[in-house]
């Protein structure tokens, strides 16, 4: 039987790949491909007259296969589902890190989520609080209620957006460069780092248009989003290496730590570093890019 | 007696100096008595060799009991020659006590396999042993131990005399009146004609049949006339689509892809990653991805390949058009891709297996091998390497040419999921030893990456390259934590297949498997 170690709730996410729940073949070693996390999901992909059969496979999964330092969250069915309750369940059972609500709308939808896990986990004698939360936010409302959902509970540790979802409810289609949604990630990135939890984008559709693919990626990392949903394992590489901080950025964050030190020791407040003017905010700034850098595994220097 | 791969050799076969595997290039520097062919001379000049059927020309060269027959697989599963000879030999002429000496068999020579049954074919020279000659030769039918070979190994052994071939029955895709053949300018073309031509220079007799006949002199040529007793005519001499598939496909299988990035990565590691360097892989779904992950890094690091060597494909050859390599060097053709290329690119060369892969002439290409990117049915946590048996004993595979470049390359990177289905492919001891360990470097499986331990250079090579590996016993443990651990086969004592390493000493015996009984 495997014990997964306590969740944490902040840590690398670059890419949530999605994998079928129902599908053996598939999770019984998604890992091997490196994304940050997976998730199982319980939802779309799983047709309505096979969920008792895909939380079947999901437990037993989560007990028998060793994930390692992948994290495993599950996409539960939705509130306006008969499944979401015990999908609950099976998740806090079999021990996975943390649960994704589909279609989340609002902080009560969270309270109610949180509820149900603190149930389940006394249920199984599992930590209670072990069990995190993320939102998927699907629809108008859900972006609208972005900020009150990520901060309704201590279990959140992210958002993200849904792009098929909510582009239908919008009457929208894809469009290149990212028109189409560019409004509601940047008020879903707003609440996310307005309440100090991750952002993650949404999953790009088209796997064979690695080019779109890429200029998607490229501009979520501009956007200040900590990662993507992804639907392929080729998409992982780009993302991963998009993500991580560039040899320029490690640089300087090098540079400005060090420099402060001196200045600290100093007594100066305000300063420049090539000949721009730096204070607390670029050195936390340059503390954040180091530690993502370290993760990302482009960084082994001593600061 | 125990050889160097820890193998029970039994000693009756250790006879006529018949010695067990030493370790690799144990033979170095020996000298060899090459064996020479009893020749027919046709003075009188005559107009034309071509017999009214295979029987006459059978008959012409003397075909009699107990002789050695040779085929080659250039026509891979396409062929229809060896089984089209076979029954005329034995339905038509009656033959029996017959030994087949072939490059390959496989289901397209299925036939043979009832001949085996039968007791008219007593003997199996061969790499591979596929399909139901697998089976009948692995149920203990024939009458002989079959001696499996590579690719190499095979032209040493002829040059040895330790099989001499009485006729060789080469399918051709054209030939001239005189027997001037070659694999391309017919109506199915098979490309390369590699490995028929240690045969037509070795063999007592030649045949060579073909569906298209060329006016005199059809030159250049594979096969020369002055080698040639007899040529034949036939319908067709395969099927064109299981000769050579239009391209041999790109895998879009993500764990394949992933493996093979990772092999291409490993390649770009090495110091031998330089302007120059030489490759050789297969087709199979994550070797042949490879090479298109090898092009990103060539054109990243401004890097070209100096050859290619083995089987072609049309991804290499695209390699080769756009400038990435100079030379290619052609012992089979897998797609009709590189079948047409071999006959318009000036830098694609056939080759024949002895040029290849021979470890006792004066030097194969795989001796100037620097990489090479096989698979594997199973490999072991000594690095043994098998690609003849199934994992229930019985013979399905061929080495072809793994033994021979895994031993002359500089780097030999075995690429294989860690299981396939229920079966470990990572395990504690192969079925059969087919590539010693000693011979293979590097293993890239879907979990994990492992360093030969006798290649510490490498290891350096991975670490400044950030790429990480760990030990093949962990790897093993991982198949077994995820499939359960494997219960022995069981055997009975006959001996059905012996496997020769390419020097000619004996690395493995293949044993009749002990029927399955359910309780």
């Amino acid at each position: 039987m495997i014990t997964r170690p306590k969740p944490q709730k902040n840590r690398l996410r670059r890419t949530m790949m999605f994998m079928n729940a129902q599908k053996p073949g598939l999770i019984k070693d998604a890992y091997i491909y490196g994304s940050d996390s997976i998730i199982l999901d319980l939802e779309d992909a799983v047709a309505e007259n096979q969920k008792d059969a895909a939380r079947f496979s999901l437990y037993h999964t989560l007990k028998t296969i060793d994930y390692g330092d992948t994290e495993v969250i599950v996409r539960i069915n939705g509130l306006d589902t008969p499944h979401w309750q015990e999908d609950i369940r099976c998740v806090v059972a079999g021990g996975a890190d943390g649960i994704r609500i589909a279609k989340c709308e609002s902080a009560k939808d969270v309270k109610t989520v949180e509820e149900h896990a603190l149930a389940a986990e006394r249920e199984f004698g599992v930590e209670e609080g072990r069990t995190l939360i993320m939102a998927a936010l699907e629809s108008p409302k859900g972006i609208m209620n972005a900020y009150e959902i990520v901060t309704a509970s201590p279990r959140m540790f992210g958002c993200a957006i849904s792009g098929g979802d909510f582009r239908k409810s919008m009457h929208v289609q894809i469009v290149k460069g990212g028109i189409e949604m560019l409004a509601a990630r940047g008020q879903m990135l707003l609440a996310a780092r307005a309440a100090g939890v991750q952002c993650f984008d949404t999953m790009y559709p088209n796997i064979d248009d690695m080019e779109g693919f890429k200029a998607e990626v490229s501009q979520n990392r501009e956007m200040g989003f900590d990662g993507k949903s992804v639907v392929n394992p080729k998409q992982i590489q780009f993302v991963h290496e998009t993500f991580a901080p560039t040899k320029k950025e490690i640089a300087y964050a090098e540079k400005l730590i060090r420099s402060f030190n001196e200045q600290v020791d100093a007594g100066v407040g305000v300063y420049t570093v090539d000949g721009k003017m730096v204070d607390i905010p670029f050195f936390e700034d340059a503390k954040r890019i180091l530690a993502l850098a370290r993760a990302c595994g482009v960084y082994d220097g001593d600061l | 007696m125990i050889n160097a791969v820890g193998r029970e050799i039994p000693d009756e076969l250790l006879k006529d100096g018949k010695e067990v595997y030493q370790g690799k290039f144990y033979m170095n520097g020996k000298y060899v008595k090459k064996d020479s062919p009893r020749t027919k001379r046709y003075e009188t000049p005559q107009e034309s060799k071509v017999c009214k059927n295979i029987r006459e020309a059978s008959e012409k060269c003397g075909a009699h009991d107990g002789m050695t027959f040779s085929f080659h697989s250039d026509f891979r599963n396409g062929d229809y020659v060896a089984s089209m000879v076979a029954k005329v030999l034995v339905e038509d002429m009656g033959l029996k006590d017959l030994t087949i000496a072939a490059t390959s068999l496989g289901s397209a020579q299925d036939l043979i396999a009832d001949y085996i049954t039968k007791g008219k074919i007593v003997g199996i020279q061969t790499s591979g042993v596929r399909g139901r000659i697998g089976e009948v030769v692995s149920a203990g039918k024939l009458k002989t131990p079959a001696i499996i070979r590579s690719h190499g190994g095979r032209p040493r052994a002829i040059e040895a005399g330790e099989v001499h071939i009485d006729i060789a029955f080469l399918a051709a895709s054209s030939a001239d009146c005189y027997g001037n053949a070659k694999g391309t300018g017919g109506k199915n073309n098979c490309g390369s004609l590699g490995f028929a031509v240690p045969d037509s220079h070795y063999a007592d007799h030649v045949v060579v049949i073909t569906d298209t006949l060329l006016d005199f002199p059809s030159l250049p040529a594979t096969i020369s006339s002055i080698d040639v007793d007899c040529v034949c005519v036939v319908n067709s001499v395969g099927d064109p689509a299981k000769i050579a598939s239009l391209e041999a496909r790109m895998t879009d299988n993500p764990r394949e892809l992933m493996m093979a990035e990772n092999v291409a990565g490993i390649i770009a590691a090495t110091p031998y990653f330089k302007t120059g360097y030489s490759f050789q892989t297969g087709v199979g779904g994550p070797s042949l991805a490879v090479t298109r992950f090898l092009e990103k890094h060539m054109v990243e690091k401004n890097i070209t390949m100096g050859f290619a060597l083995g089987g072609m494909s049309s991804a290499i050859c695209k390699l080769q058009d756009k400038g990435l390599v100079k030379q290619l060097l052609d012992t089979q053709d897998f797609d009709k891709g590189a079948i047409e290329h071999l006959a318009a690119h000036p830098d694609h060369h056939e080759i024949c297996t002895s040029q290849y892969a021979n470890p006792a002439n004066k030097g194969a290409y795989v001796n100037k091998l620097d990489f090479v990117v096989l698979a594997a049915l199973e490999i072991d946590t000594h690095f043994n390497v098998n690609v003849i048996t199934g994992s229930d004993g019985v013979l399905r595979g061929a080495p072809g040419g793994h033994p021979d470049t895994a031993a002359g390359s500089k780097c030999c990177i075995i690429v294989t999921p860690l299981v396939r289905g229920r079966m470990a492919t990572v395990c504690k001891d192969v079925v059969t030893v087919t590539t010693p360990g000693d011979c293979v470097d590097v293993l890239v499986t879907d979990y994990g990456i492992a360093v030969n331990p006798l290649r510490s250079d490498l290891m350096e090579c991975l670490d400044k390259a950030g790429i990480s590996y760990v030990t093949i016993e962990s790897l093993q443990e991982k198949a077994y934590s995820l499939v359960g651990t494997p219960d022995d086969l069981e055997w009975e004592d006959q001996v059905i297949a012996i496997v020769e390493a390419r020097d000619g000493t004996i690395l493995d015996v293949v044993r009749r498997i002990k029927p399955l009984q359910l309780d």
